[in-house]
């Protein structure tokens, strides 16, 4: 066994134990933690088959965004997460049936395929970038798939919009800056100019 | 032996299936449920990176890159409404979401 076949297994391995482990922890702190084990796996794959700047993309969004914004929302809500398991192990025969029926499916369609007419699956993944897999993505990106990457961008922005737009409240009893009225404010409504004869006072 | 495309491909065949069972069997959760689907569209990444990386054709990163902007996308509006439903309704199980039955 070469050297990349071993990492290959290993990396597989614990992707797909972590996999497993995320959806069946007890914990949904847990979960959220192998689900990160899982993405640096599939980075560590990634940079098997030669896809450098995915790979580290997937760990600079998924495990500093993504996850740990799950990991945000889990220990905020207050949640009885042992009341929301009730039932697993009710739908396990069921989910297991067809869980298997659909990976022997899968494995068997993934197991007899054939590539068109002009179409040349290598042996192994060394693909050769001459200066680089980021410059080769950003050669196509940002020409071929220009319209793409914008609509991305779009959708990115809407998200955000969206996801400020569903959260943000103002409450009744909290003092707010009123900023046209500390701008309309003139000098005769705030400061009076008092006259003080010496030994009188006012 | 050599690692060759099909491995890859069962692989991400393997993760697929773990995220339809996760969502099977965590009905009631619907953070679970969430990250089941990061499972899927990971499996879904994996299959395009690596027939991109086999077939010598760069298009298919092109494309896990838009799936991942859509995934983290989909990530932040699914916890926003989450927490907008915990904070009306002041519960996260699935039974509970049913506001829309008339």
């Amino acid at each position: 066994m070469s050297f990349a076949a071993a990492f290959f297994y290993l990396f597989a391995a614990v992707l797909v134990g972590s996999a497993f482990m995320v959806i069946s922890s007890r914990n949904p702190v847990y979960s959220v933690l192998f689900l990160i084990l899982a993405f640096v796996n599939a980075a560590g794959l990634f940079i098997l088959l030669g896809v450098e700047f995915l790979a580290l993309i997937l760990v600079v969004v998924y495990v500093g965004a993504v996850a740990v914004l799950f990991l945000f929302v889990v220990m905020m809500l207050d949640v009885d997460f042992v009341e929301l398991r009730q039932g697993f192990l009710q739908y396990l025969p069921v989910g297991a049936i067809v869980g298997l029926i659909f990976l022997a499916e899968l494995v068997l369609v993934v197991g007899t395929w054939i590539s068109g007419p002009g179409v040349t699956v290598t042996k192994t993944a060394v693909m050769t970038y001459p200066k680089g897999n980021t410059h080769a993505i950003g050669q196509v990106l940002y020409t071929d798939y220009i319209y793409f990457f914008q609509i991305a961008g779009f959708v990115l922005l809407v998200a955000m919009i969206g996801a400020i737009v569903l959260t943000l409240r103002h409450k009744a009893n909290v003092k707010r800056q009123n900023i046209s009225a500390q701008v309309n404010r003139m000098p005769e409504d705030a400061i009076k100019v008092v006259k003080v004869r010496p030994g009188q006072g006012i | 032996m050599e690692i060759g495309l099909s491995h890859y491909l069962t692989l991400a065949a393997i993760l697929f299936t773990l995220g339809t069972l996760g969502i099977f069997l965590n009905r009631k959760n619907v953070i679970v449920i969430l990250m089941s689907v990061e499972l899927i569209l990971l499996a879904v990444n994996i299959n395009l990176v690596s027939f991109s990386a086999f077939q010598g054709i760069i298009v298919g990163q092109i494309f896990a890159l838009l799936v991942l902007t859509v995934a983290a996308a989909e990530a932040a509006i699914g916890l926003a409404i989450l927490v907008v439903f915990y904070r009306n309704r002041g519960s996260i199980a699935v039974e509970d979401i049913n506001a829309m039955k008339g």
